[in-house]
């Protein structure tokens, strides 16, 4: 059973249709002892940053996730759910992450080529970095869809995937039971579907 | 490297696709899921669904399809037509929809796109403006092209991508329905003014006409089209493999 987080942040049904799709179990939820009940965590996100954190922390569910995850259960974030495994983000500010990776959060703005637009709209390729259980059925060269303005930095110890937009955007992370996509499986067609199926089919053993 | 996005635009109106076809193998043609599923396996990149009912039966209906389509397919999906309120936001987001297209909505109320963007982000709020040469301006037209706004375009849609928008759809009522090509000259101004993703749309005709907008605004980010789609006179794969073969990068 997957336990997909429900902070208020995001639209969760196409999300859990994908995760139907692959045949995997899941539940929207927002309850401790359905997320403590749950063999793996997905964390979604869209939208602000601080927001988002701040609605993570009031539902007091910031805790739950960090206990988890330390105790071995596997997690996957998505998006801004993948932005906020890591120690901080500079989005309109400097905004506290959970911490669970080494690595930063900043903008495209000034860091990108001037022909470049922003967002990073589209469907971009991935460059594979290393294996992973999670990208067990993923190819270099795969194309996913992306919507975002900020991205990981200094994370080289997670890094799995880069995507290149004018230089190297991290595109995902993964470390012993933590992994993240800054792009959308549930939008990214039958390459997204296999990130999801590989997800839900991984036993994770400390 | 970043793709060029081919969209093709579903008009749906009492739950049917209007201006249907046929396709081979597909039964029902004018079934919103059915459509949204070749297209999808065809290889487009995102689907526009465009909710053309006035009646709130048509509107229920327009919702009630737009759940199904979101639980079988899993590509990008925009839904435009009738969004006037936030309430219409929540009521497509809430069905699956990624981004919502504003158009006469935003022209009624022009602080909407900064409203929406506040609450969903600008990713999620996607500018659709319907653009004609008037007396040697671009003009905006409300009520599908029928009306003129009297508003000069560029600087509407400068006003709409400050307010948050994060995309921009520029429809030249001049060369759409002529099937005589992209609005190559009005699409430059466009792209020249913004930095958001900007989607060419009215007047493909021929493969050729994709080729020759990407080829000569190589910054444009994706084509969308509809009849040419739908009556099967281009097939998506054959026209992703033609851009393929003018080094213009897609998702193949």
């Amino acid at each position: 059973m997957i336990a997909v987080i429900d902070y208020g942040v995001g639209n969760l049904f196409s999300l859990q249709s994908s995760l139907s799709a692959v045949g995997a179990e899941s539940i929207i939820t927002s309850r401790v002892e359905k997320i403590r009940g749950a063999d793996k965590i997905l964390l979604p996100g869209v939208g602000a940053f601080e927001d988002a954190r701040r609605k993570l922390s009031l539902s007091g569910l910031d805790r739950v996730i960090v206990e988890e995850v330390k105790a071995g259960k596997p997690i996957l974030g998505i998006c801004l759910g993948m932005q906020m495994l890591f120690e901080c983000s500079h989005e309109y500010g400097r905004h506290e992450g959970l911490g669970l990776l080494t690595g930063e959060v900043v903008g495209m703005e000034n860091r990108l080529p001037d022909s470049l637009m922003i967002p990073h709209i589209g469907w971009n390729s991935l460059s594979v970095k290393k294996a992973h259980p999670i990208f067990k059925y993923t190819k270099d060269g795969d194309f996913v869809y992306f919507v975002h303005s900020f991205y990981a930095e200094g994370c080289e110890d997670s890094l799995l995937a880069t995507t290149d937009y004018g230089r190297e955007i991290t595109a995902a992370v993964a470390k012993d039971n933590i992994t993240g996509m800054q792009f959308h499986p549930e939008k990214s067609g039958e390459v997204g579907l296999n990130i999801l199926r590989a997800f839900a089919e991984w036993s994770y053993t400390k | 490297m970043i793709t060029k996005r081919i969209i093709p635009c579903l008009d749906v109106k009492n739950g049917r696709v209007v201006k249907g076809v046929n396709f081979l193998g597909l039964a029902d043609v004018s079934s919103p899921v059915s459509l949204a599923k070749h297209y999808s396996d065809s290889g487009a990149d995102e689907l526009v669904f465009y909710d053309i009912t006035a009646s709130a039966e048509g509107r229920a209906l327009f919702t009630d399809i737009l759940t199904e389509v979101a639980r079988q397919i899993f590509i990008p999906l925009t839904v435009g037509g009738g969004i006037n309120t936030l309430e219409d936001f929540d009521r497509v987001l809430k069905c699956g929809a990624d981004k919502v297209s504003v158009n006469s909505g935003a022209i009624r109320n022009p602080a909407l796109v900064g409203e929406a963007a506040k609450r969903y982000g600008d990713q999620c709020v996607v500018i659709s403006a319907d653009i004609k040469r008037v007396n040697g301006e671009f003009r905006v037209f409300a009520k599908g092209g029928r009306e003129d706004t009297g508003m000069e375009a560029l600087s509407w849609i400068k006003h709409c991508v400050d307010s948050g928008a994060g995309e921009v759809v520029v429809n030249s009522i001049d060369t759409d329905g002529v099937k005589g090509g992209f609005d190559i000259e009005l699409l430059k101004r466009v792209r020249e003014l913004v930095r958001v993703p900007v989607i060419a749309s009215g007047g493909a005709g021929t493969v050729g006409h994709f080729v020759d907008l990407f080829s000569q605004i190589p910054e444009i980010d994706a084509g969308l089209a509809a009849s040419v789609f739908h009556f099967g006179e281009i097939e998506i794969r054959d026209l992703k493999e033609e851009l393929r073969r003018h080094n213009i990068p897609v998702r193949l």
